[in-house]
């Protein structure tokens, strides 16, 4: 019975606890992120923003779950009720599990995996199922548009995202992600891949189909899109996944390009501050971005979309990535 | 490691029963779902022999792209039911025949099989333990003894991409976004201001 206790029991108890222990705060740090957005764009428009329940309006995002949490499941008749039901917990689980691999410190992660960037990058091509999934079981048009353009769009975007990570790759030797952060403590790599970052972040906004690529949701055309017909927490799932998985490619920007947990300057008042913290700020600042883009710019039409998936970036990242590998090669700066 | 085994046949139960699903499921969609599922747990089975690059690659390519497409062509099909099940009786003899000769020619090939007394020494040393990611080991006997293998593998690929295009592409007679000439149109090329004097038209 000990054997069991220490071998199996104790094991799963601690593995359960931190899982817990990154998947609440991830939650809530999804409520508050709707609350920035709302602030943020608010404030981009000269308005208030959300205001009325509880000091600053804070306890908005809670207001808003519950009444999400009270509405009813309306399933349509003519949907498929398994697929129909099971699109947004896929959705929603896949966003929650790539932050299996993510280390928020020096050795704070749930799995240190050799193959942590594949993992991420497998997990995000999965997100497109929760959509496409969504969009056929509604049995309605504008879902089913809706979904056709998110299917395509995110498998072309994948494409340059996939060079982005191959070029990071080349340059740290290794695909574990405390390794590719531990590389950047000379220089983060968003100095010289600034293009490669660029483009990493454009490609983030399409694949987590936010402004100005939010075309499979865009209301003026289609309702709004893949969950037209979803209501009360299915709706809010979905929701809670796709900004989940803001967060996430946030945080992929940040451990790519802007040297995870590392402090900006390795002197002393910067490294006083903790790992966690630092990371946490730089999700933060890649999150304004994605908010900031959306007050700022109109949506895209869908064959510019694809233009510059197609046409500009798979190329460019190509051409990039030969030019990093002749550097690299050339000045025999390969990692051992 | 019970908990290996109890995930060895999990992960092995879910994809023979999401392989049968795949063939007896009425609805076209539900079999690539079901498809999908039996890739993902097939990925599972791979991490737990230790390979967990092929793994993940088998998920990024056929979960992430091969079947994403397939699904995509799947869901566009007009497909009536009635009518499918019409057929079922009609074709069952012709297709229990073909399935019987299939059957009987794998016995016959399994049955006679014997694996080579060299088989064993052909194959390559393992890395050792410890000492070589399995990403690392695959690169180096890929870009080294399978080199040329490698690049006509991707050459096939490259072929095959090509014949796509060819049947799909037709230069049909389609309004063209053409950046470049609009970023170049000065005002001067399309507007022409005229003084029109009272009274009469231009």
């Amino acid at each position: 019975m000990a054997d069991f206790w220490s071998g199996y029991a104790l094991p799963t108890a601690i593995i359960v606890a931190q899982i817990l222990a990154i998947v609440l705060p991830l939650l809530l740090a999804v409520a508050y992120l709707t609350y920035a957005e709302r602030k943020v764009i608010a404030s981009m428009q000269m308005r208030r923003g959300p205001n009325v329940v509880g000091p600053f309006g804070l306890l908005q995002p809670i207001a808003d779950g519950v009444k999400l949490l009270f509405k009813e499941t309306i399933i349509p008749a003519g949907a498929n009720r398994v697929v129909f039901v099971a699109a947004p917990m896929i959705t929603f689980t896949l966003s929650l599990v790539a932050w299996a691999v993510i280390p928020f410190g020096e050795g704070i992660v749930l799995a240190d995996i050799n193959v942590g960037i594949l993992y991420l990058f497998a997990i995000s091509s999965l997100g497109v199922y929760g959509v496409v999934m969504a969009g056929w079981a509604s049995n309605s048009k504008y879902p089913f548009l809706g979904a056709l353009r998110s299917a395509a769009q995110m498998v072309s975007y994948e494409v340059s995202i996939g060079f982005v990570m191959v070029t990071v790759l080349l340059c740290v030797g290794s695909l574990n992600l405390s390794d590719i952060v531990n590389a950047q403590r000379t220089i983060w790599f968003a100095v010289p891949l600034l293009p490669m970052f660029v483009i990493f972040f454009i490609s983030a906004l399409a694949e987590t189909n936010r402004a100005p690529f939010d075309l499979p949701e865009s209301e003026s055309e289609l309702v709004a899109g893949y969950f037209s017909e979803y209501s009360s927490m299915t709706f809010a799932l979905f929701f809670l996944g796709e900004y989940a998985n803001m967060i996430l490619m946030s945080a992929s920007t940040t451990i790519l390009f802007l040297g995870g947990w590392l402090p900006p300057l390795d002197i002393a008042p910067f490294n006083w501050i903790p790992g966690p913290i630092w990371f946490g700020a730089k999700i933060a600042l890649v999150l304004f971005g994605f908010l900031w883009v959306r007050a700022t710019f109109p949506r895209y039409r869908y064959d510019q979309l694809m233009r510059l998936g197609w046409k500009v970036f798979l190329p460019f990242t190509l051409f990039w990535l030969m030019v990093t590998a002749g550097v690299l090669v050339a000045f025999d700066w390969l990692p051992k | 490691m019970i908990v290996q085994s109890l995930a060895f046949y999990l992960f092995a139960a879910v994809t023979l029963a999401s392989g049968v699903m795949v063939i007896s499921a009425r609805n076209p969609v539900h079999s690539v779902l079901f498809l999908i599922l039996a890739f993902f747990n097939s990925a599972g089975l791979f991490v737990l022999l230790g390979a967990e690059f092929l793994a993940m690659i088998l998920v990024v390519v056929y979960v992430g792209a091969v079947a994403v497409l397939f699904l995509f062509v799947v869901m566009m099909l007009d497909i009536n039911f009635a009518e499918l099940r019409q057929g079922f009786m009609t074709y069952l003899p012709v297709g229990a025949l073909v399935g019987l000769i299939l059957v009987v020619e794998l016995l016959l090939v399994v049955g006679g099989w014997a694996v080579h007394p060299t088989a064993a020494m052909m194959s390559g040393a393992p890395t050792a333990p410890g000492s070589l990611t399995n990403t690392e080991a695959i690169g180096q006997v890929l870009y080294t003894r399978y080199f040329y293998l490698f690049q006509a593998a991707g050459l096939i690929l490259l072929v095959a991409m090509v014949g796509a295009i060819v049947l799909t592409l037709r230069h049909r007679e389609v309004r063209r976004q053409s950046i470049g000439r609009q970023v170049s149109r000065r005002a001067g090329d399309t507007l022409e201001v005229k003084d029109v004097p009272t009274g009469s038209g231009i």
